[in-house]
């Protein structure tokens, strides 16, 4: 069934849109032609100046919008532009901020733990990410075979998302206990010592992304919406092409996943950045040991709130956000290499 | 003689494939997610464990699953060791009226997203999702430096005040729920001669309860389990969240550990219960703002 065109239908209205429906090829070439005409049509009359029905949406859209168009103000480009500018400045919070132009920047090259929680924040995204990504999407199509408990089991594997993170953070620093943690008993069943965990440099990252294993159940939801709203037919029509399970997952799921996994690894690089409050409270937010667990997060806010270094913790906001946006949009560029949207509907 | 035997065969091998469908439909699945499921249960059973063990079997090993005695009395120590009540009355005051701004300011901005044709209402969508994409941290040192200015540190006020002009996931989650309502609805009222206000709070509202109810929720929860905010901007501890209580749990001989998981349990209870009896709506919520993002 065709729908009519929300353009069209704003142009000419219900009546239109109807006919527009019940209309073969060669009629709808002709009144899409037509709707291209009356579009310009508004243009001419806004040049003149609303009409007093605008007037009257416009006001009234400000009105309710105006809440969020003062905080967009007050919480969002204020401060975007004042981190701005404090990035350039030396400043203890107390005293007004003195302009140093690029001394932050230079400092930020020389700054070794700069260097480190960087390194660490990117090695954690890009092993943990791959990982969360297979092991959700992995979890939600098993899910997705119509079997008892399901809704049981998505309950459950959101659970540890439910839990604030301090608790989680504080469980697990018992938990990870490399002397008598719970964590050791598989590792006994097979006779070999377990490793020190967070305990020690060699092992504190890859328990961090074992950690990050464990708070994905958003994500499971996620892909099990996604798989739901994958159409029958079009497994039906690859099982009559004779094709077997993997292929049709092959050709069929992955490509209607594509953008729940899209999604979810733009969020994930953002929450990579983000991710502060599980290894603060682990490491009592002194990034230990080795400083392996100093993230990017951590170093900015130990500058700002521990050091008073205001401008240097702005101008690694903004260092922060500048990478953010540059990886973002090399995904978002990558989107329409592997990103399928056949079926999504933007509207 | 054939007959039987083509019949014998056919339920043979429907028999078969029945028993292939068990095993691949019901079995092998159970033989995956119940592990995993035990992994994802794991935090949480150890933490209610922990919480009923006594002292001499917190570092027991091989670990102690069922503590012997059952130690309740953990759980009212628990809440005598710090002033938990305090902490408790102060998160559940910040939460819900975190909730009620927010639900009434992003559901004012979503209305005017969603319903009211005005020129430029693309371009604040669109401003909307950009700030989606932006990392908190790189507004926290100026938000803070202007409540540090107005005198505002040390009370709840940068905690609550900022949920009085919206939130940008719910605003776009709430715009996403009122498209799908008839327009028409809004122009018969519009022909009525009600007034913006008045479409918004009886006609739209009342069939956006499903919206609301998502964004209570998500909201509750998110004040709830806020520990970097509380953090910057509590200092006095008779003002402090829960969160932040939990770091209270230690004497000179290292943390309380029974007592500090009887807390995490106590803290955590809220969340799941509302969990359990909103699970419909959360996972919808949860849904739409990824789906459709």
């Amino acid at each position: 069934m065709s729908v009519c065109p929300a353009e069209y239908f704003r142009s000419a209205g219900q009546r239109f849109c109807d006919s527009y429906q019940a209309s073969t090829g060669e009629q709808r070439k002709a009144w899409l032609r037509m709707t291209a005409s009356m579009q310009s049509a508004p243009e001419i009359r806004s040049r003149q100046g609303w009409s007093r029905h605008t007037w009257r949406h416009f006001r009234n859209g400000i009105i309710f919008a105006s809440p969020w168009i003062i905080g967009l103000l007050l919480f969002w480009i204020f401060p975007i532009l004042a981190s701005l500018y404090y990035s350039f400045t030396e400043f203890n919070a107390i005293q007004t901020p003195r302009w140093v132009g690029m001394d932050n920047f230079i400092a930020m090259v020389k700054d070794t733990i700069f260097w480190t929680a960087a390194y660490n924040t990117l090695w954690f995204a890009v092993v943990s990410i791959p990982l969360a990504i297979v092991w959700a999407f992995g979890l939600a199509l098993v899910l997705n075979r119509r079997i008892h408990g399901r809704i049981v089991y998505r309950t459950i594997y959101f659970l540890p998302t439910l839990v604030p993170s301090v608790a989680l953070a504080l469980v697990w620093i018992y938990l990870f206990n490399p002397a008598t943690g719970l964590i050791n008993v598989p590792f006994d069943w097979l006779g070999i010592r377990g490793p020190c965990w967070n305990a020690c440099a060699a092992w504190s990252r890859p328990t961090m992304v074992l950690l990050a294993m464990w708070i994905i159940g958003g994500q499971v939801v996620l892909y099990l919406a996604g798989l739901q709203d994958v159409p029958q037919e079009l497994y039906d029509a690859a099982a009559v092409d004779g094709a077997n399970v993997f292929q049709q997952f092959r050709s069929v799921t992955l490509p209607m996943m594509t953008p729940v996994i899209f999604y979810h690894l733009v969020t994930s690089v953002i929450g990579a950045f983000q991710f502060f409050e599980i290894p603060y409270i682990m490491t009592g937010g002194t990034g230990a040991p080795d400083n392996t667990l100093m993230f990017y997060s951590i170093y900015l806010f130990k500058n700002a709130f521990a050091y008073f270094k205001m401008g240097y913790a702005s101008a690694l906001a903004w260092v922060m956000f500048i990478v953010i946006l540059a990886i973002t949009l090399v995904i978002f560029r990558s989107a329409r290499h592997w990103v399928y949207y056949g079926g999504a509907d933007f509207t | 003689m054939e007959t039987p035997m083509t019949r014998n065969t056919t339920s043979y091998s429907r028999r078969r494939k029945q028993i292939y469908d068990l095993l691949t439909h019901q079995i092998l699945p159970h033989i995956i997610l119940l592990p995993a499921a035990a992994i994802f249960l794991i935090p949480f059973l150890w933490m209610v464990s922990t919480s009923l063990k006594p002292n001499e079997q917190l570092f027991a090993y091989p670990p102690v699953w069922i503590p012997n005695p059952i130690m309740w009395e953990n759980y009212p120590r628990s809440v005598t060791y710090v002033p938990f009540f305090t902490y408790f009355g102060n998160t559940l005051f910040i939460s819900v009226t975190s909730m009620i701004g927010v639900i009434f300011s992003s559901s004012l901005v979503a209305y005017s997203l969603a319903r009211i044709p005005w020129p430029g209402r693309n371009f604040l969508f669109l401003v909307t999702i950009a700030t989606l994409m932006l990392p908190s941290q790189v507004t926290l040192i100026p938000v803070f430096l202007v409540f540090k200015n107005l005198g505002w540190v040390g009370d709840f006020r940068p905690l609550i005040l900022p949920q009085f002009f919206g939130f940008a996931l719910y605003i776009f989650l709430m715009r996403q729920f009122f498209m799908t309502i008839p327009q028409e609805l809004s122009e018969a009222a519009r022909i009525d001669g009600a007034n913006e206000f008045r479409i918004f709070w009886s006609v739209i509202l009342p069939l956006a309860k499903p919206a609301l109810a998502t964004v209570a929720v998500f909201q509750f929860i998110r004040s709830w389990t806020d520990y970097l905010n509380p953090l910057i901007y509590l200092n006095d501890q008779k003002l402090y969240t829960l969160q932040l209580g939990l770091y209270q749990y230690s004497s000179q001989y290292g943390r309380e550990w029974g007592l500090l998981m009887a807390a995490a349990v106590l803290i955590t209870l809220p969340i799941i219960i509302i969990f359990f009896f909103t699970q419909r709506t959360f996972v919808q919520g949860v849904t739409l703002s990824g789906i459709k993002g």
